[in-house]
């Protein structure tokens, strides 16, 4: 990365730790082993697995049989859902603001949708409204990737637990690891799914925890490699990486969470001056990484390429394969006005992230908002 | 020049970025996201957009794809649909290059700092006597003047057409010579938001796409003395001047003459009935000044300019009197004016329903 660039997209990805790229590097060369052969070169490769998967379940706190280790967090989140429902069939909850991974999975399998609040949490009337004893699964994110609330699974878990007993609770856990203790998570629900490239790891590794005990139909059928639960070769360097990425995340969290909610105040500060600029929820409720800002008369879209031109990067809304912008479901479901969605900005902050990222990031934004006013304010004369 | 050259994955527009290069502009490509719906280059034509963003990486250029899917809705598709349940022949193309192309991709080029948008039509901006002249393409069997005439002073003095002064051939050859995967890629042919594929109930194209959102009614035709001769489908569907598809055998070749959509009758008859002296246009968007007095008239995008007299009514429209008579347009089809050489464009708009349906031909 250009020593230029202030990178504000850490909830898109994050840069690899260093240690994790130098875990990864001897998997690349010499241990090239496929870890299901049965020599004792396979058994170096499947060793590494296994050691990967006791650091995975000491910082969730589950058990090492708990760990599946997939291609991706949406995979993680398919396999969770939709293996469940082939499995047992009934019904499939979820809320309105999921990522797609899990909202498309619930759609497709003709589930519930349940409606959020002004924050974008799960609305627990409506949540209670809808959970029976048909319900077979209920997905509920722990924190929200645009706009970074964080939902509140100990109520939710007390419901599904009393409402649907028969439902496994999966949760998209995929933008908590940097903010919240899974320990804490993990007591609450059934399934988990992560991301290895949210929090310093590589891209194609997900992983999916899955509490003893809970069968489903795994989604991507083959060898068998994973107990059965996934197919495919074992990806060696990425699983390694991802453990070491997962051990450090867990081990800098509590001085991350202190060192990024500074920087928070100080971005909140900086953007709030901007005329028109309106926080989309409030730091009591978010994780602080994430930052969301809808900015009033401006457009994501020009707002994003003179913020690009100005090495600032940040996002608006999730992209389609185009690479064009869609607008947010997110803040559609939450009420908020397609006016204001249009100027919707995310600012995501990680390990890498400095003050001097967010002193830069204020004041490209603020030019970026004052050109296009003036070019409007001309148009308009 | 900061230029932001419009690539749709085509290969005009793709040798149009890497012109632009070549005259030394900072040159950044944009593709249009325009319709979400279903099309034949897959869902919202992700692979045209591939196309050129691989092409805007080989010659080197950032490349940007703007989601302008609502406009595009209320712009076109809206107005597409509600003009055929009033009769009404709309060409899409036209209004996306009035509304998208030349109006909102143009607003937001300005606010990103850009001194022109360029597009890949073959047509040329030449700038003369003071005056930005819209000037038909050098390849005159490719020239898409007609399909951008909208363009006022302002914005054709902040609009390229890097293709306009050379031929289709020579187009991909340069393509070619640039290894550029749209080098032979067919040129595009059809509205881009209507699908050929065939429903379950075997309807395609326009039939399907528009009965899918407006009820489509059957009509009966009568010849021109009011004799029943049989009934259409979807009376919404039929043009002017239309001879598939209506009934009437017999040895005379018979043509739509006239067609009443919430009387549900279609007329036909024989060519002559087709045939008028003047023309009404609304709408009319002048590439420089008014014009009155001889001109070149074009009212279809590959059609034969024709002469004829422009005049201005009582309500501001323009009277186009041809010197010799012509076939009817269809109400919402684009009338373009050229100059008496048939060289630039003088201006264009909308042909109007006359108040004389039948004319005495």
């Amino acid at each position: 990365m250009s020593l230029d660039l202030v990178y504000l997209d850490h909830a898109a990805t994050t840069p690899m730790r260093p240690e994790a790229v130098q875990a990864m590097l001897p998997f690349l060369t010499e241990v090239f082993a496929n870890p299901s052969g049965s020599h004792r070169f396979a058994r170096q490769a499947r060793q590494c697995i296994d050691e990967a998967r006791d650091v995975v379940a000491d910082v969730i706190g589950c058990k090492p049989g708990e760990v599946i280790f997939t291609g991706c967090g949406t995979e993680s989140d398919n396999s969770a859902i939709t293996g469940i429902i082939r499995r047992r069939g009934g019904v499939a909850v979820c809320s309105a603001a999921e990522h797609h991974a899990v909202l498309n999975c619930v759609e497709h399998a003709g589930g519930r949708v349940v409606a959020v609040d002004s924050n974008g949490a799960i609305d627990l009337r409506a949540l209670e409204a809808v959970l029976d004893a048909e319900v077979s699964s209920v997905s509920v994110m722990a924190v929200n990737n645009e706009i970074g609330t964080v939902t509140d699974l100990v109520a939710v878990s007390r419901l599904v637990r009393k409402l649907a007993p028969r439902a496994v609770l999966h949760t998209d856990a995929v933008q908590a690891v940097c903010w919240i203790d899974l320990r804490t998570l993990w007591p609450l629900v059934d399934t988990m799914a992560l991301s290895a490239h949210k929090f310093g790891g590589p891209k194609g590794v997900g992983i999916l925890i899955v509490r003893e005990g809970i069968t489903f139909e795994p989604t991507v059928l083959g060898g068998g490699q994973e107990r059965d639960r996934r197919s495919g070769t074992h990806n060696v360097g990425g699983i390694v990486a991802t453990a070491e990425a997962l051990r450090l995340t867990d081990l800098a969290r509590k001085d991350e969470v202190q060192r990024i909610n500074v920087l928070r105040t100080a971005l909140i500060a900086g953007i709030s001056r901007i005329e028109g600029a309106q926080r989309t929820v409030s730091s009591e409720v978010s994780v602080p990484g994430i930052v969301h800002f809808c900015l009033q008369g401006i457009e994501s879209e020009s707002l994003l390429y003179l913020l690009d031109e100005a090495m600032v990067c940040a996002s608006a809304a999730s992209a389609c394969a185009s690479g064009a912008m869609e607008p947010s479901h997110v803040l559609a479901a939450m009420g908020i006005s397609s006016e204001l969605t249009a100027g919707a900005l995310r600012l995501s902050m990680g390990h890498t992230t400095t003050h001097s990222d967010v002193t830069r990031a204020i004041s490209a934004i603020t030019d970026a908002t004052d050109r296009i006013r003036s070019v409007q304010n001309r148009r308009s004369l | 020049m900061k230029v932001l050259v419009a690539m749709s994955g085509g290969v005009d527009s793709s040798v149009a970025a890497a012109l632009l290069l070549e005259q030394g502009h900072e040159v950044v490509g944009v593709t249009m996201r325009l319709w979400g719906g279903e099309s034949d280059t897959g869902c919202c034509s992700v692979s045209d957009v591939d196309d050129a963003r691989r092409v805007a990486q080989q010659v080197g250029i950032d490349h940007l794809v703007f989601n302008f899917t609502e406009d595009f809705q209320r712009a076109v598709v809206d107005p597409y649909i509600n003009d055929h349940a009033i009769g009404i022949t709309p060409n899409p193309c036209i209004e996306c290059n009035r509304h998208l192309k030349f109006d909102r991709l143009h607003e937001r080029a300005l606010v990103l700092g850009f001194d022109a948008v360029a597009t890949g039509h073959h047509a040329r901006v030449v700038y003369e006597d003071d005056v930005y002249r819209l000037v038909r393409g050098h390849d005159m069997a490719k020239d898409q003047s007609y399909v951008v005439h909208m363009l006022d002073q302002q914005q054709l003095s902040r609009t390229l057409f890097p293709v306009g002064e050379m031929t289709k051939t020579v187009v991909r050859e340069h393509a070619a010579r640039l290894n550029m995967r749209t080098a032979s890629k067919p040129d595009s042919q059809d509205v881009c938001f209507i699908t050929t594929a065939k429903d379950n109930d075997g309807r395609g194209g326009r039939v399907s796409f528009i009965g899918r959102r407006i009820p489509l009614n059957e009509a009966v035709v009568v010849d021109e003395t009011g004799v029943e001769l049989g009934s259409v489908e979807s009376v919404e569907l039929v043009t002017l001047g239309q001879r598939r598809g209506v009934a009437g055998g017999g040895g005379t070749k018979r043509f739509v003459v006239d067609i009443d959509v919430p009387g549900r009758r279609v007329v036909v008859g024989p060519e002559n009935l087709l045939l008028t002296d003047f023309e009404l246009v609304s709408g009319v968007v002048w590439s420089d000044q008014p014009h009155t007095g001889m001109a070149r008239v074009q009212c279809s995008a590959h059609g034969e300019p024709r002469s004829a007299v422009l005049s201005l009514d009582e309500s501001g429209r323009t009277v186009v009197a041809w010197t010799e008579p012509q076939r009817r347009i269809s109400p919402g089809q684009s009338a373009v004016f050229y100059d008496a050489e048939d060289r630039y464009v003088l201006g264009g708009g909308l042909v109007v329903r006359s108040a004389v349906s039948m004319t005495t031909h």
